[in-house]
């Protein structure tokens, strides 16, 4: 007599499929899974911790630790949250650079994105595809900041650097041959019978529930819902540009898939009006914080196992209320925000990073549950997560 | 509607609830005392005008220092038809850290929560699985409270794990290959 049981496995913390160091502990009755369970943190540093502890400049470039695929969008994130938060107003040139820096990134992780996916789902021949073509953005990021993965370019109040003639040459050419590869990937895998198999109908959640849990990006406008920050609440100079929101109807693996190559098409177009309208002046606004800004009072309280407090600075009346703000854009993940609480010193009180990738690692088990033990890859891959940020 | 607006309706309803709004940079806080916060936020959620569907981010504060309100329970809301926000802050003392959970009105909270009290300790009544999110859960201590020291020579408070790897460090250098 054959008896049925449940078996509880482990996928992860290391496998190659969970993009990261995310495991879950999976209860499988045969091939379906009955529950999953995501543990994450394994690559928690502390960010928000160690921010409080530094100035607003110096917690920049800890900000690129968190998204490593997309790392110039987490600078262009904190930048804004903090202009809006101290007032700064960045040259109009600035605002250009950093838009089209932030489509190049959503280019870059977006090939990231299917490569990998596309990896996982058994279509090895787009992985080296796009591992070519991101070399090539990161070529270009090489050629304004010298840096290809942590760039830390953008600043507070506009960007470090201007770009030269040769970037704007090679970043135009780029805009003009990159449709083509766009239309490689889609040969390869868009009307592929193993790619529609294993993508069509899974991972569906319908766009009530995308909304109710807090999904973003394209995985929320996989399900119809035409949300973005970029629209919403316009940053840099996304306002005085032209392009659409792809969205997609059926909401499952498929459509999110097509939604994002429909996105690298649109980042095209913007990247083109970009540098066609882009115009002279500044790079750096005039009110930008420098790095030797003074790093504040002492907030450590008496008793505190952190030492001592300074004489003479113990009753130090703070600004009542403090200031804070929610600022937010769209990543190529989702919606990045910065919530910061801001009580008058260099340093901020309290900042918050709402990372798109651990609310879209929350919706696993809404995802995975009912499914087959091998559709769990393809909604890690739909779901476009890094756990550098998830951790944060 | 505008932040503004909203927060007078909020005012108008729950009076009694509504601590202080505060406007900056074109976004309003509405501090509310926590007795209250479910009604509010199933007001602001269902109420069609309102209609605030999605829960941005929820995340806790310390003010270390203040007697009767130490914590503070930050919610930011958005509307996806409506595309407006509001910020609601429900105060939470350091006797009595615990407060509703709202994972029923917005499941995304879920996550959110157990963050909040994985980082500050406060417990979220009603929550369906509060454990520990990022930290190990044998982790002793709330690590974003303001008394939490940033660095440290913990002595015999350190944390366990790392005493082990420690341990199997020791051990293993008798295989070493000299």
């Amino acid at each position: 007599m054959l008896k049925k049981k449940e078996l509880s496995i482990n996928m992860g913390p290391q496998h190659p499929a969970t993009h990261g160091v995310l495991r879950l502990v999976l209860d499988l009755d045969g091939e379906t899974v009955v529950k999953c369970t995501p543990h994450v943190g394994y690559l928690h540093r502390g960010t928000e911790k160690l921010s409080e502890n530094r100035t607003y400049p110096m917690a920049l470039p800890l900000t690129d630790r968190l998204d490593y695929v997309s790392s110039m969008c987490n600078n262009i994130g904190y930048c804004v949250a903090v202009e809006r938060l101290l007032g700064i107003e960045a040259p109009s040139r600035a605002k250009y650079i950093r838009t089209i820096m932030a489509e190049l990134t959503r280019i870059a992780n977006h090939i990231v994105w299917i490569a990998t996916h596309a990896l996982d789902i058994g279509a090895m021949t787009v992985f080296l595809y796009g591992m070519r073509d991101r070399e090539w953005i990161l070529d270009l990021y090489e050629m304004v900041c010298g840096a290809r993965l942590t760039v830390t370019y953008p600043r507070i109040g506009g960007v470090r650097c201007d770009v030269d003639n040769e970037f704007i040459d090679s970043c135009y050419k780029f805009a003009e041959d990159f449709p083509k590869r766009i239309l490689e990937y889609e040969t390869l895998i868009d009307q592929n019978r193993i790619w529609l198999q294993r993508t069509v109908g899974i991972g569906v959640i319908s766009a009530e529930d995308a909304i109710n849990w807090g999904l973003t990006g394209p995985t929320l406008r996989g399900s119809g819902v035409a949300y973005d920050v970029r629209k919403a609440v316009p940053y840099d100079a996304y306002d005085q540009i032209d392009f659409d929101v792809p969205v997609g109807k059926n909401c499952d693996v498929y459509d999110r898939y097509r939604c994002r190559m429909d996105e690298l098409r649109q980042s095209v177009r913007i990247i083109k009006q970009c540098l066609d309208k882009m115009p002279d002046g500044l790079v750096l606004s005039t009110d930008a914080p420098g790095y030797d800004i003074l790093p504040g009072k002492p907030r450590v309280m008496p008793g505190h196992p952190m030492g001592e407090i300074m004489p003479g600075e113990e009753e130090d009346p703070k600004k009542e209320p403090f200031d804070e703000l929610y600022s937010a854009i769209e990543v190529p993940k989702g919606e990045l925000g910065f919530y910061f609480i801001n009580d008058g010193t260099a340093k901020p009180y309290r900042m918050h990073i709402r990372a798109p990738s651990f609310v879209h690692a929350s919706v696993l088990p809404k995802l995975s549950e009912g499914s087959l033990v091998a559709d769990v890859i393809a909604n890690i891959g739909t779901i476009d997560i890094v756990l550098g940020e998830c951790d944060r | 509607m505008t932040p503004v607006e909203i927060s007078e309706l909020l005012k108008s309803k729950f009076q009694s609830a509504i601590l202080a709004t505060v406007e900056f940079g074109g976004q309003v806080s509405v501090t509310i005392n926590k007795a209250k916060l479910l009604d509010i936020m199933k007001f602001l959620k269902n109420s069609p005008e309102l209609n605030f569907d999605y829960l941005v981010d929820l995340c806790g504060v310390d003010y270390l220092g203040r007697k009767n309100d130490r914590f503070e329970v930050v919610y930011n809301l958005r509307s996806m038809n409506h595309n407006h926000f509001i910020r609601v802050k429900a105060v939470v003392p350091e006797n009595d850290s615990t407060i509703s959970s709202v994972v029923d009105i917005w499941a995304g909270a879920n996550w959110h929560e157990r963050e909040c009290f994985d980082m500050f300790g406060i417990s979220f009544m009603g929550h369906p699985d509060l454990r520990r999110v990022l930290m190990p859960e044998d982790w002793e201590g709330y690590p974003l409270r303001k008394d939490y020291p940033l660095k440290s020579d913990l002595g015999e408070h350190e944390w366990k794990g790392y005493k082990e790897v420690v341990e199997t460090a020791e051990r293993n250098k008798q295989y070493e290959v000299r």
